[in-house]
């Protein structure tokens, strides 16, 4: 399980990664945490020409708390996200799910824009990206673009970044609704594996306990993690009762389509996501109503 | 915390006492086989095959051999040529297996060809220039099918797939079953899965071409691999020399890497270089050959109304993978304790062993006595539940009294010593049962899937494998000895000498501990060294629960020939008779006499120096041999399958209360109590500490672990991602609760346990699961029971969705 | 074998240690093939087992994830850094023996790196704590309750030591 040869490159800056990127050479891949990305070139199945460390730039690792959203480098330690206090404060869904993040050692060394860049299914953060639209800032030589998550994840494994382009930083929504609530869990076999279903939700709600804003989102064994925005409309201006909530992720989960695998087939994954989500809409609406 | 208190009267034996191994690895200074660094090391890499079954059309190397750093490939053809088939521990002599494929692969994953290179990557690169050309052929993945006379032959020279069959009826079993007041039938699986030590299996090869000598480095565990060796090698067994001071980062039965060991000392001695390959994790899951029993038991038992048990018809099928090895004879061992540990006066066994197009099967932790005990134990609630009684009742009632020791089972073994009522009291005790029993209650009537499991297990130990004249008449080995070599040295200090590796078991403080005990020496002074296999006693290494046993008494032995030694130097330097002599922490004095002494170190410089004090016909120096055949050992079968096989018989009861998660099919396990008897514990650190492994190896097997295949026989769970081992996140804290029956048969009374905790934790696990289910009339029967089989059996009984 | 050689300066248990690389070399082989420390054990080269963990500049990773050549400039500690260096055992590598934290001692390293990390934050650890801080390291051989046990021991050790 060695990697096949290739050439490494340091970048010190974005605009050199940007200038390195500028061919929009496919066999060329930017190497950040590489917590998924090196167990891969270990067993081959992956095997870039060139890899560009961009794990120096510091320009790239950053926490900003900001009114409408909190903005982070896209080189950002998972572990340094998870214990960023203020960030928790402004956007709880990122450290409930961090909670479900590997381990100490890869939340050490992965990254917060590694994780969304790689785009597994099966993985937390892009889900929350997916469920709060997070805004992705992506550079290449000739400017930057912003891309919204529910356009970014495109597949397994596939995003919208073009070759040429380098995920500089994520900006993640903030609620600014006084009583907003958020939950994210997830069932898996051990652990700290990836999840066999994930399921969070943010919602919030009015001084009479109605729901003024809701989302909620699903991953696991599917194509790419799903947020539901037309049914998560269905939720606002209820109580979020057990009646709509039920119907809303009944359709969900009937919307969600994960595929099976050796740890879980298709039919128990659809059971899962009915009842994790609602398990999460529940415990966001319980969140919601502890805060004032 | 370093109390010393000691329960058995012994001065270190069953002390608390700091292990003499554990030093060294704190500190990052073991010396694995991948530590080992030769002089101009090469590496190989393997290329392995990607179907089932195929016949190898062609090979073509030139594009590897052209790569860069690389020195050889070596294919089939050649290997196959040049040195001889592995042993196989069953009579079918047609299934022949090599480390290399010739013309035929008959699993994914088996090795097609090899490469050397100077370092492992650019092997690596090579591998993937050679172009081998297949042609698919049938296979057979399920061994329900495999069995068949119609079904495509793994060996088709062998003319079935089946390698072992035969039906034991040991008692009037017919009439047990025709006069039965009550029957049950059932049929349990156990899943493939296996130990998989974190380290994977590895080996360092050198030829000396001027002393035409073979040095083996190798993560090895296991009887008669340098005979092994020397023969596939086609060497006198003195030209082949494997070295036991290799730490092997753990082992549970499996490090047995003999056809990666005869492929890298042929490489070594053609290329005239030191090779080394140490598998990587892909090649340790798909081509190291290294899985477990994979067992489908169909159960059935004939008993009264008030719960006796009167017989058992027990018929076992296991998937040995797609070549022979040792694996027929798993289904061996369980013939030492094939009622458990229950007064049970008839038993029919009808093993059957049959190959499949799958990863070859090897020696797991237990050797086919933890899925037996699994159907027995599954066996005995079944019982329960048809008579509506409380499975400890019947448990209670079914086990051996104390009294009744020593026990003859029908199928010949005598059980040594027991008191089981004693340490399933005190686990019940332990856990709280009646509380554990309010928890479930309280948790059922909230809506929860909750059960408490149950299971009362034996482990045969002292690793006395008359299994193998059982299963192959061929074979007529009655022996399984091991050895010790005590010295005192010049100085005064004491060396023992072992002829075996360790894999974690701590032999180097058991013999220290053993022979500071006979010596009244501290242990801690006692170094203990590792021969190579030209100069070591012969040994059967730790397999089969047997170091305790016969390490440990062969190094009291050889201790207690030197301490003899010693008082008969004293007598004859104090002039007076050796039964006068009183020795007392390695000094001597005349009984009545203390002015009349003499010195360790005295005796010591007579021994090395004072010929001419030594008393007659006494050599010089101070070293003592002890080789110790196991104890009951002996005998052959006799012609109708009755056979004293193991010496020793350890107990172990587990509780378990487990939670379902209804909706999700999670389960969790919330408490554990293991009540353990294996006699006196020699260091109970490393009894309790091989214990709760055993029992996380367990949790493994019963709920998580499985070597998974496709229908196309292809291996899916190939990772770690995938094949999910126990982490500290799903074992829960478990307790021992220790109890203490002497064996009779043993120096000190010590039994074995390094199986223990696995041979009974997932019957107990696979009990709790079914009693959280059985509120919904379901059932699961099948291990492991993953979340998924979970959710589709709680889902079939019509209460999973909502 | 023309493959490029990268230089590489890393300061390994307090020293520096410079040597020349292959882009690919991971980190893991490096320590163990070239400084031959080999202490740090490979488990599975693909981040799952846990017995490659080493600090990265005080924190613990996995260093079969990282390439030799992106360790340039940065510290590590393995656990052949974790003693005194007077050759005493750490109260956590004492603790281990104590407490009989290990068997085969393959894993070990990987476990003592983890649980130096969790200690050096949390010198008060809760049982949860010190499952979640090794729940990303395997071991086959102790069911991990005497590594639970030692890491409680170290941290009551250290408590009593800084009173």
């Amino acid at each position: 399980m060695k990697s096949a040869a290739f050439e490494y490159a340091r970048a010190s800056s974005v605009a050199e990664v940007c200038d390195w990127l500028r061919d929009g050479d496919d066999d060329i891949k930017l190497i950040a945490g590489g917590q998924s990305l090196v167990p891969m070139m270990a067993m081959r199945l992956t095997r870039p020409a060139r890899l560009i460390d961009i794990n120096e730039i510091d320009a790239l690792k950053f926490v900003a708390v900001e009114k409408d959203a909190v903005r982070t480098g896209a080189c950002t330690r998972q572990c340094v996200i998870a214990n960023d206090n203020s960030l928790a404060k402004a956007v709880p869904l990122i450290r409930q799910a961090l909670e479900w993040v590997g381990h100490v050692q890869t939340r050490n060394r992965g990254t917060i824009g590694g994780s969304l860049a790689h785009a597994d299914p099966a993985a937390e953060l892009p889900l929350v990206a997916q469920i709060l639209n997070a805004q992705l800032v992506l550079r290449s030589f000739a400017g930057t673009r912003t891309v919204a998550a529910n356009d970014f994840f495109e597949g397994p494994l596939a995003t919208a970044t073009r070759a040429d382009e380098c995920l500089e930083e994520i900006r993640w929504p903030v609620w600014n609704e006084t009583r907003t609530g958020s939950a994210f869990t997830e069932v898996s076999r051990r652990h700290g594996d990836f999840a066999l279903v994930a399921a969070a939700a943010q919602v919030s709600l009015d001084a009479g306990g109605k729901c003024t804003r809701a989302s909620f989102g699903l991953a696991g064994g599917g194509y790419i993690p799903m947020t539901f925005p037309k049914l998560a409309a269905r939720l606002l201006g209820t109580i979020l009762d057990d009646e709509v909530v039920q119907s809303v992720v009944n359709d969900a989960a009937a919307e969600f389509d994960p595929g099976g695998d050796l740890h879980a087939n298709a039919e128990y994954r659809r059971q899962l996501a009915a009842v994790l989500a609602t398990r999460m809409l529940r415990a966001a609406c319980e969140d919601a109503r502890k805060r004032r | 915390m370093a109390e010393n208190k000691n329960p058995y009267g012994f001065r270190y034996i069953g002390a608390k006492r700091r292990t003499k191994e554990d030093p060294r690895f704190v500190t990052g200074c073991g010396r694995f086989v991948a530590d080992i660094a030769l002089p101009g090391m090469k590496h190989v890499a393997i290329v392995a095959s990607p179907h089932a079954s195929a016949r190898i059309v062609s090979i073509d190397t030139k594009a590897a051999l052209a790569a860069p750093g690389v020195h050889y490939v070596l294919t089939g053809e050649e290997f196959c040529r040049d040195t001889d088939a592995l042993a196989i521990g069953v009579d079918t002599p047609k299934v022949t297996r090599y480390a290399l494929a010739n013309g035929v692969v008959r699993y994914a994953g088996e090795w097609v060809a090899a490469v050397v290179a100077d370092t492992r990557a650019l092997a690596e690169d090579a591998a993937e220039l050679i172009e081998v050309e297949y042609e698919t052929t049938q296979h057979v993945v399920d061994p329900e099918i495999a069995v068949k006379p119609d079904s495509p032959q793994v060996h088709p020279a062998h003319g079935t797939n089946v390698l072992f069959h035969r039906r034991f009826v040991w008692g009037a079993v017919d009439e047990a079953f025709e006069k039965a007041q009550n029957k049950v039938k059932l049929r349990v699986r156990w899943g493939r899965s296996s130990t998989v030590p974190i380290e994977t299996f590895g080996v360092a090869a050198q030829w000396d071409a001027g002393r035409e000598l073979l040095d083996v480095w190798a993560s090895i565990q296991m009887p008669k691999f340098p005979d092994q060796l020397a023969r596939a090698m086609r060497l006198p067994g003195n030209a082949v020399r494997v070295h036991y001071d290799v730490d092997v980062g753990g082992s549970y039965g499996v490090k047995r890497g003999i056809k990666h060991t005869v492929l890298v000392s042929y490489l070594a001695k053609k290329l005239g270089m030191p090779v080394r390959f140490l598998e990587d994790r892909l090649e340790n899951m798909r081509g190291g050959d290294m899985h477990g029993p994979d067992r489908l038991f169909d159960m059935q038992a004939a008993f009264d109304n008030d719960g006796t048990i009167r017989a058992l018809k027990i018929r076992a099928l296991d998937d040995v993978g797609a070549y022979a090895g040792r694996s027929p004879l798993q289904l061996g061992k369980p013939v030492s304790a094939i009622c458990g540990p229950y007064r049970i006066k008839a038993v029919e066994y009808e093993p059957t062993s049959v190959m499949t197009n799958k990863t070859p099967q090897e020696a797991v932790r237990g050797f086919g006595q933890a899925p037996t005990n699994f159907a027995l134990e599954r066996t005995i609630d079944h019982i329960a539940r048809h008579l509506g009684m409380d499975r400890i009742e019947l448990r209670k009632k079914n086990l051996l009294q104390k009294e009744e020791f020593p026990y003859l089972i029908p199928s010949g073994s005598t059980y040594d010593s027991g008191d089981y009522h004693a340490v399933l009291d005190k686990a019940l005790a332990a856990i709280d049962y009646p509380s554990i029993v309010a928890m479930r209650d309280a948790a059922r009537k909230a809506g929860k899937l909750a059960g408490i499991g149950i299971s009362t297990c034996l482990e045969p130990s002292g690793g006395n494998s008359a299994f193998e004249p059982l299963f192959n008449p061929k074979n007529d080995t009655t022996t399984w000895m091991d050895s010790c070599l005590v010295r005192v040295d010049l100085s005064g200090a004491i060396t023992g000498i072992m002829g075996t590796s360790s894999a974690g078991q701590g032999h180097e403080t058991l013999v220290s501990t053993v022979v500071g005990e006979v010596l009244e020496r501290d242990p801690a002074t006692v170094r203990v060294i590792r021969a190579d296999s030209l100069n070591a006693l012969p040994s059967n290494s730790p397999v089969g629960s047997r170091m305790a046993i016969m390490l440990g008494g062969a190094a009291a032995g050889a201790a207690r020939i030197i301490k003899e030694t010693l008082i008969e130097i004293a007598a004859h330097n104090l002039g007076c008779t050796i039964e006068t002599i009183e020795y007392k922490d390695g000094n001597v004095a005349v009984r009545g006499h203390p002015e009349k002494k003499m010195l360790w170190d005295d005796l010591i410089a007579i021994a090395h120096r004072k010929y001419h004090k030594m008393p007659p016909g006494l050599e010089p120096g101070l070293q003592a041999k002890f080789v110790w055949e196991v104890p009951t050992g002996g005998t052959l079968p006799t012609a109708d399958g009755v056979a004293q096989i193991y010496p020793c018989y350890s107990f172990e009861t587990h509780i378990v209360y487990a939670e379902i998660d209804r909706e999700t099919a999670k389960p969790e396990l919330k408490r554990y109590v293991c009540g353990h008897d294996c006699g006196v514990m020699i260091n109970p650190d490393i009894v309790h500490g091989m214990t709760y492994g055993g029992i996380a190896h367990g949790i493994g097997a019963a709920l998580y672990e499985k070597f998974s295949y496709t229908e196309d026989g292809q291996l899916e769970s190939g990772t770690f991602m995938d094949y999910l081992m126990p982490s500290a996140m799903e074992v829960p804290m478990v307790d021992i609760v220790d109890h203490c029956t002497p064996s009779p048969l043993t120096t000190f009374g010590q039994k074995g346990s390094g199986e223990a905790g696995y041979l009974g934790a997932p019957a107990a696990i696979a009990n709790a699961i079914n009693d959280a289910l059985a509120p919904l009339n379901a059932s699961i029967e099948t291990l492991p029971m993953s979340q998924n089989d979970l959710w589709r059996v709680i889902s079939a009984a019509g209460t999973g969705s909502r | 074998m023309n493959e490029k050689l990268y230089p590489v300066t890393v300061e390994v248990n307090g020293k520096p240690r410079s040597t020349q690389v292959p882009a690919r070399l991971s980190l893991v082989d490096w320590l163990r093939e070239e400084l031959r420390l080999t202490g740090t054990h490979v488990g599975c080269e693909h981040g799952i087992c846990g017995a490659c963990s080493i600090m990265l500049d005080g924190e613990p990773v996995r260093s079969c994830l990282m390439f030799a050549v992106q360790a340039d400039g940065h510290k590590i500690t393995t656990v052949e850094g974790l003693g005194g260096t007077d050759g005493k055992l750490s109260v956590l590598q004492d603790s281990f023996c104590e407490a009989h934290g290990l068997q085969c001692g393959y894993c070990t390293p990987g476990m003592l790196i983890a649980s130096q990390a969790l200690l050096n934050t949390t010198p008060d650890p809760s049982e949860a704590q010190i499952r979640d801080a090794i729940g990303g390291n395997l071991c086959r051989c102790t069911g991990y309750r005497q590594i639970v046990d030692a890491v409680k021991l170290a941290a009551t050790r250290l408590a009593a030591q800084k009173k």
